[in-house]
């Protein structure tokens, strides 16, 4: 085992003075209920948790633990709705309502971006640049698919399912509400939408800005609370189709709870994304690319790019290069507008980052973690890089869901993409070469439902994303995204 | 108490974001459909038209490169602004058209809607028209809708308002600028509708509005070399199969159909292109 | 004129395996230096304005902000290049470049005034002793459409006037047709006709267009010896920006890490806002680094900027907005 503290560089010592957001902007009340029927209201059994800031171990606000009768209620609500309102609510008037919402989120972002950065602590940058802005994208996108269904694909007048029951993970909050709400509204269904048990409060907001919007009450029905929550959603009977974003292992247990009925479900899971580097890449670009693949929303990205295979003609220049890249990584307060890594979700996240990162240095890896400051509160991981990591270590095979990058070589590319494709995921890969007819030739043989070549982390709303193999089955964004909410 | 004497608006032109008077120093004469006095309208002249063209040519590049998400932000905007300003329009939709006002809002109602419903067109074009190739060969092939360029429309006579929408923003919002001649008689909704794209971040130039006689302008408009395509859906049959004829010189693609009162994709492929690229394959 | 120590992050600091860094060997040929071109990475134009949009998020309060603005007043080349140009103009323009805010001796001098060569004498003569020097535009500014001959020429006579900086424009005709050898030996005559003067090498990146023609260009320039790089003349409609200025200072990292020698950068044109020259520092920051930030390495070419500026201080100063009469209008 190896491990080298980086050394402090002059890099960035023009010290930039703290730029921190205010976090009265997020206008948060003290508690929340549970939004069924169009209206917030207490759990059966009156027990709330703490949302708490894993910036500095505060509580934002307290949350509703939901029940299987809340389920039970939130389920009916929504049937209710389907019945008698949103079903035959005509395509033009979905989208207005649609339209709508977009509109709230965007006169909304700021606040929806504090809420976002304390509640979950992403950095605020990439809360107010990144996740906001791209929900409302999605809502407006699907927006315009609810007069257009006849010309999506699947036929005429391609029919809804019915109450969709929608499990969401911390790691983009909103975004993720916004990716399964927009389509499934967008095709006609009503929701029940359970936020991630540690990241509730934009999903509340949200569920104000649906007040304000007027959707009709009990279209999307808002349900907080822990694995047991979600465990009652999925099993409910009269849910006609699950969504699920999350592990692999939870996926699992949902696929076969779910799979003894009816229901419709697709899954977007975990991944361990490889980013693959030739010789010919844009060294500069690609540098970069490589970073905010692995470091962006401090890793805690399904498709992260944690494994980077480099040519090894190279593989020496493209380490000394990351290695200073990293150390210039601004760590810290994620209010902080300047603030490109914050903090780990939680402390059981936490703990899961560092017990892998002591695998890869137990199984021989060389370590090199940021010289960076960290906070004393929250909680908190240094940009780490493994060098020297081979195929066989857990650092390579097991999705750390952090900031921890393992860097692996390849001689040619055969070899590259068998590699890439050494793994039980299939979500997301990268690829790095100028010459264009190598990286399609590469990304042909790849077994990813999304490769980037030259670019990494790329989200649009019209185009489709989800995972091959154990990374989950079917698509959200773009048109293929409405087959996941139709009748086809 | 006497009534209060109303402030009058003069009915200009759009040509490049602004709001000029014919160059020609005309007006004619509209009167409501109960012939009744109703405004002194700008009388477009050929050199107007080829300023318009001028205009319509310098926003075409930007409009294109503007992603198609921002197109449809700014076609989603025009809708609020005519929403905000929905009474206004009905006045003169009931004016011009002679319709009962009920019947005059439900026009301007489906209008908007209309105009929403092209909002949503922007960026789900290419995934509609367009697609990838499966050839035989070791080759990524895939095919994406273009816009033609500048497309000159001479608007619907009788839909003063609800064709004109239909007429203009079908090529706008696949990413073509547009001259447009109003309907002749029933100019003032369309008009109305230019100064709403004025407060829509429409950039200048995407929609120029030309008011005057159809038999003066449209012909212009045919025979213009730097216009891509045209509309001739607002003339007569025997006027349209003329300039048509006229159209060909530069061969233009040519649009002769009325609006259609459902909403369709005819008018969105009308002024579209098909660009296919052929990359390699290889290691 | 001597630079800043130079310490960068290097290989050794993090024990990781690579062969040390070498002194490139002298350009013999023009093939020589277009094997060495090809060498160089490809620049993606979509990462690279990415990159430079996200650094310019960055945001510079408080202490920095004042911090920076008086570095950037410290890296201004006070610059007036008009046919209407007279030794009074000249002369108003030095003044103001010693002493920008005559009320406040804290606010520096300038780096430089920039002139056509035939008014160096004048500017010399305000200048006197200052700090300030005197940079000339040459070798046939803006076009460099002339003979070698006639660019050297033109290179002696503002030296032999008093200018301490030659700020020399390259041949984007011969660049663009592939006469690299004919840019790189016009370089070369130019910078030993300088002697112990400081040459910038204006690239004109508005005219070589793409991200991988200003890399080349860069390495060309630096390669035959140029003391500074510039972005542009500021007469082309294009000229500097972010993402330009953010590959040239890569040109000039990782021409330091290969050869040791350091190069400074000077971005011109269009930069007017005290806004623009902070994101400017901040890409130079984040991506060469402290030795950078001074103003012998780094240059902003420019003549409104120096106003916006001093504004800018006094609004960090006073907590209000500034009037513009606030300042003279040289």
């Amino acid at each position: 085992m190896t491990e080298r503290k980086l050394a402090n560089s002059q890099l960035g010592s023009l010290e930039y003075d703290p730029a921190p957001e205010s976090a009265a902007v997020a206008r948060l009340a003290p508690s929340y209920g549970l939004f069924i029927d169009g209206a917030f209201t207490d759990p059966s059994a009156h027990v709330q948790f703490a949302s708490i800031n894993p910036a500095n171990e505060e509580t934002v606000a307290t949350v509703a633990q939901a029940s299987a009768a809340d389920v039970d209620r939130a389920v009916a609500s929504a049937r209710r709705a389907y019945e008698s309102v949103w079903s035959k609510t005509t395509g033009a008037e979905r989208a207005k309502y649609l339209f709508r919402i977009a509109r709230i989120i965007q006169e909304r972002a700021r606040e929806l971006a504090v809420v976002e950065t304390l509640d979950n602590g992403k950095p605020i940058r990439e809360s107010r640049d990144v996740d906001i802005p791209l929900a409302a994208a999605h809502f407006f996108y699907y927006a315009g698919w609810a007069d257009k269904l006849d010309h999506a694909g699947f036929g005429a007048s391609p029919r809804s399912l019915g109450v969709a029951g929608q499990i969401i993970p911390w790691n983009f909050p909103l975004l993720m509400a916004a990716w399964k709400l927009a389509p499934a509204l967008a095709a006609g269904n009503t929701c029940v939408l359970k936020p991630a048990e540690t990241t509730s409060l934009s999903a509340l907001i949200l569920a104000e800005i649906l007040q304000q919007a007027e959707l009709p009450d009990g279209v999307v029905n808002i349900v907080t609370g822990d694995g047991s929550t979600g465990a009652a959603l999925v099993e409910h009977p009269d849910v006609d189709k699950i969504a699920f974003t999350g592990s692999t292992e939870v996926g699992r247990l949902i696929q076969r709870s779910v799979g003894s009925s009816a229901k419709h479900l697709t899954l977007e899971l975990g991944g361990k994304g490889a980013n693959i580097v030739f010789d010919d890449a844009p060294i500069d670009e690609m540098i970069e690319g490589v970073i905010d693949g692995i470091f962006f929303n401090q890793g805690h990205v399904c498709c992260a790019g944690s494994r980077l295979l480099v040519q090894e003609t190279v593989a020496d220049e493209v380490l000394r290069r990351l290695v200073r890249r990293v150390e210039q990584l601004r760590v810290g307060d994620p209010m902080d507008k300047n603030t490109d890594v914050g903090a780990i979700n939680s402390a059981a996240q936490l703990a899961r980052i560092e017990e892998l990162s002591a695998y890869g240095e137990r199984e021989g890896a060389t370590r090199y973690t940021s010289s960076c400051v960290l906070p004393e509160k929250g909680y908190w991981f240094a940009p780490t890089i493994f060098a020297d990591v081979a195929q066989s270590h857990r650092i390579a095979r097991d999705e750390i869901f952090g900031p921890v990058l393992s860097v692996l070589t390849f001689r040619t590319p055969d070899e590259a993409v068998a590699k890439a494709n050494n793994t039980n995921y299939g979500l997301a890969c990268g690829v790095w070469s100028e010459k264009g007819s190598r990286a399609l030739w590469v990304a042909q043989r790849l077994r990813a439902g999304v490769i980037w070549a030259n670019t990494y982390n790329r989200f649009d709303p019209t185009s489709p994303f989800g995972g091959m193999r154990e990374s989950g089955f079917g698509r959200e964004g773009g048109r293929h995204g409405l087959e996941a909410y139709l009748d086809v | 108490m006497s009534e209060r004497l109303d402030v009058r608006k003069t009915y200009k032109l759009l040509i490049n974001g602004a709001f000029p008077r014919s160059e020609s120093g005309r007006s004619y004469e509209v009167t409501s459909f109960a012939g009744e006095f109703l405004a002194n309208v700008a009388q477009g002249s050929r050199k107007d038209l080829r300023d318009a063209v001028v205009a319509a040519r310098a926003a075409q590049a930007k409009w294109w490169g503007a992603t198609a998400y921002n197109r449809g932000q700014v076609v989603y905007r025009l809708a609020e602004m005519a929403e905000s300003r929905r009474d206004e329009l009905a006045e003169h939709v009931e004016l011009c058209e002679g319709v009962k006002t009920r019947e005059a809002q439900a026009i301007v109602s489906r209008s908007i809607d209309r105009i929403v419903w092209y909002a949503g067109w922007t960026d789900k074009i290419a995934q509609v028209f367009g697609g990838s190739n499966p050839v035989a060969g070791p080759f990524f092939n895939f095919s994406v809708p273009v816009p033609s360029g500048v497309v000159a429309v001479i608007a619907d006579q009788d839909s003063s308002l609800q064709g004109f929408v239909d007429t203009v923003l079908a090529p706008i919002c696949v990413g073509n600028t547009v001259v447009a001649i109003p309907s002749e008689r029933r100019p003032t909704p369309a008009v109305l509708l230019g100064e709403m794209t004025a407060t829509s971040d429409f950039p200048g130039g995407v929609l120029n509005i030309v008011t005057g006689l159809s038999d003066e302008l449209a012909p212009t408009l045919a025979a213009h070399e730097d216009v891509d395509g045209i509309d001739l859906g607002g003339l007569t049959p025997a006027t349209a199969s003329e300039l048509a004829a006229v159209a060909s010189g530069s061969i233009k693609r040519v649009l002769r159909d009325r609006p259609d009162p459902a909403a369709s994709l005819r008018r969105l492929r009308a002024f579209v292109e098909t660009s296919t690229v052929w990359h390699t394959i290889g290691q | 004129m001597s630079t800043a120590p130079l310490r960068l992050v290097t290989i050794q600091d993090h024990g990781v395996r690579i062969p040390s860094p070498s002194t490139l060997p002298a350009i013999e040929s023009e093939a020589q230096l277009h094997g060495l071109l090809a060498s160089l990475s490809g620049v993606d134009a979509v990462g690279v304005e990415a990159r430079a949009a996200k650094l310019a998020t960055r945001s510079i309060k408080k202490s920095t902000k004042l911090a920076a603005i008086n570095l950037a007043i410290s890296m201004v080349d006070l610059t007036t290049l008009e046919g209407a140009d007279t030794p009074g103009r000249v002369a108003s323009l030095c003044t103001k470049a010693m002493h920008p805010d005559p009320r406040d001796s804290s606010v520096p001098s300038v780096a430089a005034v920039c002139v056509y060569p035939d008014l160096v004498a004048h500017a010399r003569k305000v200048l006197g002793t200052s700090s300030v020097a005197v940079a000339s535009v040459a070798t046939a500014f803006p076009s460099g459409r002339a003979s070698l001959n006639v660019k050297l020429l033109d290179v002696r006579e503002a030296l032999s006037a008093g200018a301490d900086e030659i700020d020399m424009v390259i041949d984007r005709g011969a660049f663009l047709s592939g006469r690299i050898g004919q840019v790189f030996e016009e370089i070369v005559a130019v910078k030993e006709s300088c002697g112990n003067a400081h040459l910038k090498v204006i690239l004109e990146t508005g005219e070589l267009v793409t991200y991988d023609n200003v890399r080349r260009a860069s390495w060309i320039a630096m390669l035959a010896g140029a003391d500074f790089i510039k972005t542009s003349t500021g007469k082309v409609a294009v000229s500097a920006t972010t993402p330009v200025a953010l590959v040239m200072l890569e040109a000039v990292r990782d021409f330091a890490e290969t050869t040791g020698r350091v190069v400074g950068v000077k971005v011109a044109g269009g930069i007017r806002s005290t806004k623009d020259a902070i994101r400017y520092l901040v890409l130079v920051n984040e991506t060469v680094g402290a030795a950078w930030l001074s103003p012998t390495l780094f240059r902003f070419g420019a003549s409104s900027l120096l106003n916006d500026l001093l504004m800018q201080r006094l609004k960090q100063q006073r907590g209000a907005y500034v009037r513009a009469d606030e300042f003279s209008g040289d």
